[in-house]
């Protein structure tokens, strides 16, 4: 593995079972990643794939039903899963922030912007009017028009992108180590989101904070992100630099996915392509490759679980076939 | 409306607070050549079968009511606030007990409480406000505990929560804004229903003892000669339907202020 003193956040062996009526799900599966100081990270994968799950394992916040079943999340050199709940509480927001995909659900509708920020910094030992200053300043690094007048205003006053730049100005208030950005664009139109995105790299680098940023949207991913992780059915199948992963995907259930993306069609069609087959159920999940029932290249030595095969530097797929560029030079099957 | 409201329970409020300095004649002083005279200008709504000044009866009789139906209510709305909260905010299991034991509160009639609790303790204030603090606060923790439930899942919370902040912050900060402002509408709007509770129980002899001027025990008073002397039921009633349609209207109000949605202001 590369150098542990330079990652802020590196998970593994991650396991996440869910204690369900109808039998235990094992939603997430020897789950491992690295986000380097100051990188930002995307995860991909469609709905269901256990992002969101990664997500509160991360924060400590899964359902009661769930549990970490070994494995490590190591941020800043501390194991969080070995965490207790009130050092856990301490590390969110301060060290750990947030920002969901809902702009319209993520401000509370009842209290003023500005109370509400002042709320954010409650552990701070500021005077109520140097917080104000402060919610100004990160209003406007947000690029809110008249910040101080929106101090004053409520949540349901501002258009929806605002909103969802004000969610991202309570996350950064307290300038954290580690953003975790849950599909935060994916409730905005196009205009919107390159705007967000821009703003987004913008703040992480004024900042110099690591950014997690979840979506299913490929074009923001290759456009945000230094490193992609691509998850499916709660495993990461293949991980590795943006540009590695774009253009020499290693991983078939990568390299179905960047086919089925729109912005990739090169003719005009009525029917854009899918990828046969569904998600197995995870109560039940084959031993061995996850992605084997869908797989064109299907074989019986994927009936044991696949190795993480080094492909590249840094670039690393969960697949038999994957091979090292140097020795393989194939490309992506049609 | 609004201002009709809050006229009304400032009179009410006021001539409760006041009494001793609007009204000419002591409350419970009998005088027996004065019975059942009619509102005049010595007595502007007459006076009983005792030959009591209703006037100074009523304004006393308010602060009894007045001083029932806002302690009690208060009461009630920290009891139901907290209760509604741990059920809504806290484990399922603990959250059933609540709802058996608030569905349990509600299924007793009003007057059936009222009558119960009165033969184990005897007549008195306390037991009115316990009654009316049994009758109510089922009704608030239900409203907390639902919007508690609907709150639990919002995604504000969620960012509050991932933001750092723990569960007495999160019940104070993020839900109580939240689900007050109905809670006191609500509130606002039973006042009425307690006074009337008092009014009822004192009616019936279950609630303040007799020389004590009350609405209920006016009306009592007056029903035995409802045909000679009307005006000492009218004094009874008249009060009653004043600070209820006050209450009301100001409920009405309340929904407009606590509601930033509503605001037309801006």
């Amino acid at each position: 593995m590369s150098l542990p003193t330079v990652n802020l956040l590196t998970i593994r062996d991650l396991n996440v079972r869910f204690a369900t009526e109808r039998g235990e799900l094992h939603a997430l599966r020897d789950v491992g990643l690295d986000i380097g100081k100051e990188r930002i990270v995307g995860i991909v994968g469609e709905s269901g794939c256990g992002k969101s799950t990664l997500i509160n394992a991360i924060l400590g916040l899964l359902a009661n039903n769930g549990r970490i079943d070994g494995g490590r999340i190591l941020f800043n050199g501390r194991d969080l899963t070995r965490l207790d709940p009130k050092s856990m509480q301490a590390l969110r927001g301060i060290e750990i922030a947030t920002v969901f995909q809902d702009p319209m659900g993520a401000l509370n509708p009842v209290i003023s912007v500005g109370r509400q920020m002042r709320n954010i910094q409650y552990r701070s030992s500021l005077r109520n009017k140097e917080k104000d200053a402060r919610s100004v300043a990160m209003l406007q690094r947000v690029r809110i028009p008249d910040a101080k007048q929106a101090l004053h205003r409520f949540p349901h006053e501002f258009s929806g992108g605002m909103k969802q730049r004000i969610a991202i100005a309570m996350a950064l208030m307290m300038e954290p180590a580690l953003l975790i950005a849950d599909e935060p664009t994916t409730a905005l139109d196009a205009t919107l989101e390159v705007a967000t995105i821009d703003l987004l790299k913008d703040l992480q680098a004024g900042i110099g904070c690591s950014v997690l940023f979840i979506s299913h949207h490929l074009g923001v991913i290759a456009e945000l992100c230094d490193e992609v992780v691509v998850m499916y059915a709660g495993e990461v199948v293949e991980r590795g630099s943006t540009s590695q992963v774009f253009n020499h995907p290693n991983h078939p259930y990568t390299a179905r996915l960047l086919e089925c993306d729109p912005a990739r069609q090169a003719k005009r069609t009525r029917l854009l392509p899918t990828i046969p087959g569904e998600i197995p159920d995870l109560r039940h999940r084959p031993p061995g490759c996850i992605f084997a029932s869908r797989c064109a290249d299907h074989r019986s030595a994927c009936q044991a679980p696949p190795p993480e095969i080094e492909v590249d530097n840094g670039h690393f797929a969960r697949c038999i076939h994957a091979r090292h560029h140097d020795e393989n030079s194939r490309s992506r099957r049609p | 409306m609004g201002a009709l409201g809050i006229a009304l329970v400032v009179l009410m409020v006021a001539g409760a607070i006041f009494a001793d300095l609007l009204s000419l004649y002591e409350p419970d002083r009998i005088s027996p050549r004065d019975r059942f005279s009619a509102p005049s200008m010595e007595h502007f709504l007459g006076t009983d079968h005792l030959g009591r000044d209703l006037f100074a009866r009523v304004l006393h009789g308010g602060r009894i009511a007045l001083s029932v139906a806002l302690s009690s209510i208060l009461i009630s709305l920290i009891i139901g606030v907290a209760l509604g909260l741990v059920a809504g905010y806290g484990p399922r299991r603990l959250d059933n007990l609540m709802l058996l034991l608030l569905d349990s509160i509600k299924s007793f009639p009003t007057v059936m409480l009222a009558l119960a609790l009165v033969t184990l303790f005897g007549p008195s204030l306390t037991v009115v406000m316990v009654v009316v603090v049994l009758v109510t606060m089922p009704g608030y923790a239900r409203i907390i505990r639902t919007q508690t439930l609907a709150l639990k899942e919002s995604e504000f919370v969620t960012a509050a929560i991932s933001l750092g902040a723990g569960t007495p912050r999160i019940l104070r900060v993020h839900i109580m804004p939240n689900v007050i402002g109905p809670l006191l509408i609500l509130a606002s709007m039973d006042i009425p229903v307690v006074i009337a509770i008092e009014a009822g129980m004192s009616f019936l002899g279950l609630g303040v003892r007799p020389p004590t001027p009350s609405w209920g025990a006016i009306l009592n008073d007056g029903y035995a000669a409802i045909r000679e002397s009307p005006w000492i039921v009218v004094a009874g009633g008249l009060p009653i339907i004043i600070t209820t349609l006050g209450f009301t209207f100001l409920g009405e109000t309340l929904r407009d202020v606590f509601d930033p949605r509503l605001d037309t202001r801006r």
